[in-house]
């Protein structure tokens, strides 16, 4: 009954540890993707206000305009970005939506996609289901996880329809400086490449500030389908709300396919995230919070024997454990069931990290002090 | 705010070692940093936050009195508020705008107490013109901390 490409997507290897991990009571678990934060409460009681006024109804396929106008106003404040919020800027049921959207609007079957490894896990699967084929290009930890412009020039070779960038990225937490972003943008103007910038973390970018791909330069933003939303920065992954941006020729393609598919986003969230556009101070107090908890488990994890850099964004290290002669899945398992910590196997972000974990700091500070406590017990053990 | 002020009014019994750690200061300087702060008064005191309705036998009443007073020549408000927060019954004393001048939180074993207290010695005072005391009936939350249930875990244990 499935269809053949559904049906040949590699399952993913670590499913059963997932399961295990959700079946398991009192974990400590460092393997969240999603703010332990709650959404601000005047995010909160907009929405509920919302629900009190009756607005139970669809919105226009493209979201409510002043929801579009308030994000275009928000990149043109924050990047110097202009989109037009009735031709370019599209409201999706989250990043995740956005990105599938992308990817249909643009992908003939067989057409090549670049994806950086580490890698969010729904990259690889969404070309897969939109029938395209994968090119992947693996970063190191000797170069911070970042795109080694040569190894992305040869990429180019084999004449990509698009290449997915995410920073700061998840997992590794890596982002790019200006100059770097810089080269990129250089290798890649040579070429009719659409380029999908998934910056769903924009608003925790710790070092420097974030630079938004588009922004590079006229072109940039002309051949950049640019992914953001409100789940990290503003905690509200369960809002699931999203947006697009992009030339009106694309932006009209997805808005084709998503009132087919979706119609609209949810009218409540939409509500909502008109006002998180405007609760600065909020995202700025978990952005802090964050940097703390960064500083302390990055310190703690690389005295206990991993190799950590100091992630530049997002909530995550990606730890290498060599030193511990385990590979991921072993580690993660037996600290699992020894210590009752959750982390995530790195090779759930390319086959080629078999000796990281994802580690999130997205817990209270408390929750992680108790965390390296287990965790050291659990390497001095091994 | 510096952070360690920040990070010490969250928890007054993180370590220096912790401090150091979240500051990105040394610990010679975190140390010469609190003595300092000490000194001056900044800090005042280290305390622990406590449930007191979670306390075993812990018969205890408290009240917030609002309190009218004349201000007094060249000195205005402060000597009056002296002599009041100078009761070792009363834990807290701010001074307000609005209707009234002085807000006082006693702490008393029984209402009977707190009663005695406003009848014989607030009240009393020249300086004092009237008083109207509230009786705390249960706190939800205090120092930004949620007293009344505690925060459940929301989240899936483990996700992408
Ligand atoms: C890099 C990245 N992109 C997209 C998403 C999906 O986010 P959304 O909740 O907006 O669909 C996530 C969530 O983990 C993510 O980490």
């Amino acid at each position: 009954m499935i269809a053949k490409h559904v049906k040949n997507m590699p399952p993913s290897g670590i499913r059963e540890f997932f399961d295990l991990v959700l079946g398991m009571p009192d974990v400590i678990s460092l393997g969240v993707g999603e703010p332990d934060f709650i959404a601000p409460w005047r995010v909160r009681e907009k929405a509920i206000t919302a629900l009190e006024e009756g607005l139970t109804s669809y919105t226009s396929n493209k979201g409510l305009l002043l929801l579009r106008e308030s994000i275009s106003d928000y990149l043109k404040k924050e990047y110097k970005i202009n989109y037009n919020p009735d031709s370019q800027i599209l409201i999706t049921v989250g990043v995740s939506e956005g990105l599938d959207l992308s990817l249909r609007a643009i992908l003939d079957p067989r057409d090549k996609v670049i994806v950086v490894s580490p890698y969010y896990v729904a990259y690889p699967a969404l070309v897969e289901l939109n029938q395209g084929k994968v090119l992947m290009l693996e970063t190191k930890e000797e170069n911070n996880f970042k795109i080694e412009p040569e190894k992305l020039s040869l990429l180019l070779k084999h004449n990509p329809k698009a290449i997915i960038l995410n920073y700061p990225s998840n997992p590794s937490g890596a982002t790019y400086t200006s100059s770097e972003l810089k080269k990129i943008w250089n290798i890649l103007s040579k070429k009719d490449i659409t380029i999908i910038s998934d910056e769903t973390y924009d608003q925790l970018s710790y070092g420097q500030k974030h630079i938004s791909f588009p922004s590079l330069a006229r072109q940039a933003k002309k051949q950049t389908i640019l992914l953001n939303g409100f789940s990290k920065g503003h905690a509200m992954t369960g809002f699931r709300v999203g947006f697009t941006c992009a030339e009106p020729e694309v932006t009209e393609a997805m808005t084709k396919i998503h009132s087919y598919s979706v119609m609209c986003g949810p009218v409540i969230s939409q509500v909502a995230a008109i006002e998180a556009l405007r609760a600065k101070k909020e995202v700025e107090r978990m952005k802090s919070e964050y940097i703390k908890r960064r500083d302390f488990l990055v310190e703690e994890l690389n005295q206990l024997g991993f190799s950590v850099s100091l992630p530049q964004g997002a909530f995550y290290c990606f730890a290498c454990l060599k030193k511990f002669k385990l590979n991921c899945l072993d580690f993660a398992k037996k600290l699992l069931l020894d210590e009752k910590v959750a982390v995530v196997p790195g090779v759930a972000f390319g086959k080629k990290y078999q000796d990281y974990i994802r580690i999130s700091y997205a817990n209270s500070l408390d929750k992680l002090k108790e965390a390296v406590i287990r965790i050291e017990r659990f390497v001095s053990g091994l | 705010m510096d952070r360690i002020l920040e990070l010490l009014e969250d928890n007054a019994r993180i370590s220096i070692e912790d401090l150091g750690k979240l500051s990105g200061k040394s610990k010679k300087e975190i140390e010469k940093a609190i003595k300092k702060y000490e000194e001056e008064g900044v800090i005042v005191k280290y305390k622990a936050l406590i449930n007191k309705d979670k306390v075993k036998n812990n018969q205890q009443v408290v009240a917030l009195i609002e309190v009218e007073v004349n201000p007094q020549k060249d000195v205005g408000f402060d000597l009056v508020a002296q002599r009041i927060y100078s009761f070792p019954e009363v834990k807290n004393c701010f001074l307000l705008s609005g209707t009234y001048d002085l807000l006082i939180e006693v702490v008393g074993a029984d209402i009977n107490t707190v009663a005695n207290f406003v009848a014989e010695k607030l009240a009393p005072l020249s300086s004092v013109k009237r008083t109207a005391t509230h009786f705390m009936l249960k706190k939800y939350k205090e120092d930004g901390v949620v007293l009344v249930k505690k925060e459940k875990n929301k989240r899936l244990p483990i996700t992408y």
